[in-house]
């Protein structure tokens, strides 16, 4: 495979991954860099698993990553993360929110939800940061920038200059709610770096 | 952090770099080719993965004329309809869209277009969101049209636009054919500006536009010299190119399959196909001169390969390259290996992956439908089902949806099921969306040759599973007009049905009455279950639901009712309280009256 750089994002629907696929995309376009990204829409955001995939370098041709090959997973629900592991390169650095999001298939008790996840986590992934990204979000001002915290520790594995970030957040989401993200942003990279 | 002028430089470089590209998925880009190319008319019904194009048309409303038709059929004669006056028009829809709209395209191939005409339409290769996987470039063939397939955003939105010249050069309707991962897939775009093109008006000629048999047999013969006079042009076609490099392996390749293809076996020559149909022979055969060994990588059918081999030409394809779902770049690096006699390691998902628990799509917490499931639920019938988000319903542990053809059928098949003697109840279910689509016509013939199924027709009043899109129940329009709101009930006592009813299924007892009178009466019934999408029209939130775990005796029966604001963990069920839009379906089922309003602060 060519030198591009790919990320992988997971969660569930309604956690805020395609805004945080968009930032991340602009970053990179403002980089200079080809970027091409995919994602799922439709029946997939009911609920379900919602992945997005980010892709950028001099030269992108395929918008989908190969497994073992992404720079950083980013994974905004736990057991999410370890469902993608085998995307992120062995090398690779896994970003993963400390939060549970309960499926119906649990609480309608035909499956369970791992108790020992914390264990595998880090058994599995030897550069993790692990962290609880929606207090950090709360900290900044509201729970719901959740998503940009965790971009901030992404960030930290990438090699896009700070200020690219910061113009692409400035640039995608709404300008009321563009301080709180940049304070986000700060908190989630700062926590990657601790 | 970073300084001033720093960041000024930066901005200035930003926004003309803004100036030349933008990022687009294929959709949008689509969009945006709608508008640079002066198309008027631009129509469809709602499908994912091709939803998105006409939603973003409405930002051009100033310059183009777009809607939502009820159905596929009638999208593509309305643009057929505005093509003959000499405007470009346009169609999107998804896949199986165009079966509906088969019956037009199969003649207006024959009557041909004047003001171009191109249907889009968005395959689904692996069905992310489908109920099937055909390969629309079958009906290319079928109806002896071009069809385009872009392999990026760009490419989208320049296929689109050559695709309306092509149709106005050969008087035919085009195809532009894309799939899940051209359409969702966002690259970088070069905008342009609008071009006008003013029709000329519907110009009189009978020979031309009405295909009798007098006149459809020298249609039928003008459309065989249309392939003919396209084959020069297919193979001169910038959408057509050979990219020359190794000469041990040289691939043909077809849409993103091209992207993965450059990723895969960059020291391969490539034939990029974009205009595949009509066939590019000379190209074809060109480029399998120059080459040792030739592959085809194409997704779903052998489309390409099988022509290739009917000029002689010795090839492999579906040898290696599976005909069933999606390709990727991981699948074909794996079929390279396997070419070569090597096996490449599997990377499966960690072994703690598969006792994960599975996260299936599910109805929305207070999603009115979970209330009619639940109640159908208590009764022993077949459900005949239909498409949108209700067919979430025949997941556990809701169980409660029995078949599923396609839009309409779950009427239509309701009424199968009762001529052909079936001892149980039999409820046939849709939308409101389906049933303006295609159901009208099953129920006029359950009205007409006279059974007596329990029609069920969720009215949302909106087409949710593909994002909230309008419909002629809604009382908007896709340009943001009011107006008249269809009425279900009037549609349905004009198909014959005399019991129709419009209840809220959240009154559930009431509901579960309803039914079983209804189950009970030798006469069809239609039940209209009226409440709104919950995700839509925020209107209908009420207070959160709480458990007192005093008075819950864990017995579980409120989370058969398979609602994500439920969970049970460590032993007690709780109600996640930023899901719960408290529609009290949980507070109506439990048997202890353990579930009630939060007590305000």
């Amino acid at each position: 495979m060519n030198d591009c750089v790919s990320v992988f994002l997971t969660g569930v629907g309604g956690q805020g991954i395609l805004l945080a696929s968009e930032i991340l995309s602009n970053a990179a376009m403002l980089a200079g860099f080809d970027v091409k990204t995919n994602e799922i829409h439709g029946m997939a955001q009911r609920g379900g698993t919602v992945t997005a995939q980010v892709r950028y370098g001099q030269k992108v041709y395929s918008p989908l990553i190969c497994e073992g090959d992404a720079r950083v997973l980013c994974a905004f629900e736990m057991a999410e993360a370890v469902r993608a592991a085998h995307y992120l390169a062995p090398s690779g650095l896994a970003v993963v929110n400390q939060y549970r999001i309960i499926p119906v298939t649990v609480s309608s008790g035909s499956s369970t939800y791992p108790q020992d996840i914390k264990e595998t986590l880090r058994k599995r992934f030897p550069r993790l940061c692990y962290f609880d990204a929606t207090a950090r979000a709360a900290e900044a001002g509201t729970e719901r920038a959740a998503n940009v915290v965790l971009l901030g520790a992404t960030s930290v594995g990438l090699d896009l200059p700070e200020e690219t970030w910061l113009e692409a957040i400035r640039k995608t989401v709404k300008p009321k709610f563009i301080e709180v993200n940049l304070k986000a942003f700060a908190a989630g990279r700062a926590a990657a770096q601790s | 952090m970073n300084s001033e002028p720093a960041r000024d430089r930066l901005v200035s470089l930003l926004e003309r770099a803004a100036e030349l590209k933008e990022l687009l998925s294929g959709n949008e880009a689509i969009a945006r080719g709608i508008y640079e190319a002066g198309v008027k008319v631009a129509v469809g019904y709602p499908g994912t993965p091709s939803t998105e194009i006409l939603e973003n048309v409405e930002k051009y409303k100033e310059d183009v004329y777009c809607e939502w038709s009820p159905n596929e059929k009638v999208a593509f004669e309305v643009a057929a309809g505005a093509s003959l006056t000499g405007a470009r028009a346009i169609v999107t829809m998804k896949h199986v869209g165009l079966n509906v709209a088969a019956d037009p395209l199969m003649t207006l191939t024959y009557v041909g277009a004047v003001g171009g005409f191109v249907a889009i339409v968005a395959d689904d290769p692996g069905m992310h969101s489908s109920q099937n996987e055909q390969d629309t470039r079958q009906y290319a063939r079928f109806a002896k049209i071009p069809i385009l397939e872009p392999a990026d955003s760009e490419e989208a939105r320049d296929f689109l636009v050559a695709g309306l010249e092509l149709s106005e050069k050969f008087k035919t309707p085009v195809i532009l054919r894309t799939t899940t991962r051209i359409s969702h897939s966002r690259t970088l775009v070069q905008l342009r500006e609008r071009v006008e093109h003013e029709p000329q008006g519907f110009k009189k000629d009978p020979p031309r536009f009405v295909p009798i048999p007098a006149w459809a047999r020298p249609m039928r013969v003008r459309v065989e010299e249309r392939l003919k006079a396209m084959a020069p042009e297919v193979c001169a076609s910038p959408m057509n190119r050979i990219e020359w490099a190794g000469k041990e392996l040289g691939i043909i390749a077809c849409g993103v399959a091209y992207q993965y293809v450059k990723e895969v076996f960059p020291e391969a020559s490539v034939l990029k196909l974009g205009w595949a149909y009509p066939f590019p022979d000379e190209l074809i055969r060109q480029f399998a001169a120059g080459v040792s060994r030739l592959l085809v990588v194409e997704e779903l059918d052998d489309f390409v390969e099988e022509h290739v081999k009917s000029l002689g030409i010795a090839c492999d394809g579906k040898n290696f390259i599976p005909n069933i779902g999606e390709l990727s770049p991981m699948l074909l690096r794996r079929i390279r290996a396997r070419m070569e006699g090597k096996e490449l390691p599997q990377t499966l998902p960690v072994e703690e992956a598969s006792q994960l628990p599975p996260r299936p799509p599910v109805l929305c917490p207070s999603c009115p439908h979970r209330a009619v499931f639940a109640a159908l639920g208590k009764f022993d019938v077949v459900v005949t089902g239909d498409i949108g988000c209700y067919s979430l319903g025949v997941a556990a542990p809701l169980n409660r949806m029995d078949t599923i053809l396609c839009m309409g059928a779950g009427i239509s098949m309701a009424h199968g099921m009762k001529v052909a003697g079936e001892k149980r109840r039999v409820v046939g279910m849709v939308g409101d969306s389906t049933f303006f689509h295609s159901g009208i016509t099953g129920l006029l013939d359950i009205g007409y040759n006279k059974s007596a199924p329990v029609i069920i027709i969720l009215d949302n009043r909106v087409t949710a599973m593909t994002g909230h899109q309008e419909n002629p129940g809604s009382g908007l329009t896709l340009m943001g007009e009011t107006t008249w709101q269809a009425s279900i009930e009037d549609f349905a006592r004009a198909c014959g049905i005399k019991r129709v009813f419009a209840v809220d299924p959240l009154k559930y007892d009431a509901f579960i009455e309803l039914l079983k009178e209804s189950f009970d009466t030798p006469e069809p019934t239609v039940i209209i279950s009226r409440s709104p999408c919950i995700v839509h029209d925020h209107s209908g939130l009420q207070t959160v639901r709480q458990v007192d775990p005093d008075l819950c005796r864990t017995c579980k029966v409120c989370l058969k009712i398979g609602c994500p604001a439920l969970e049970f963990t460590d032993g007690h069920v709780r109600i996640n309280s930023l899901m719960c839009g408290g529609c009290s379906l949980c507070e109506q089922i439990c048997p202890f009256d353990a579930i009630s309003p939060i007590s305000e602060p």
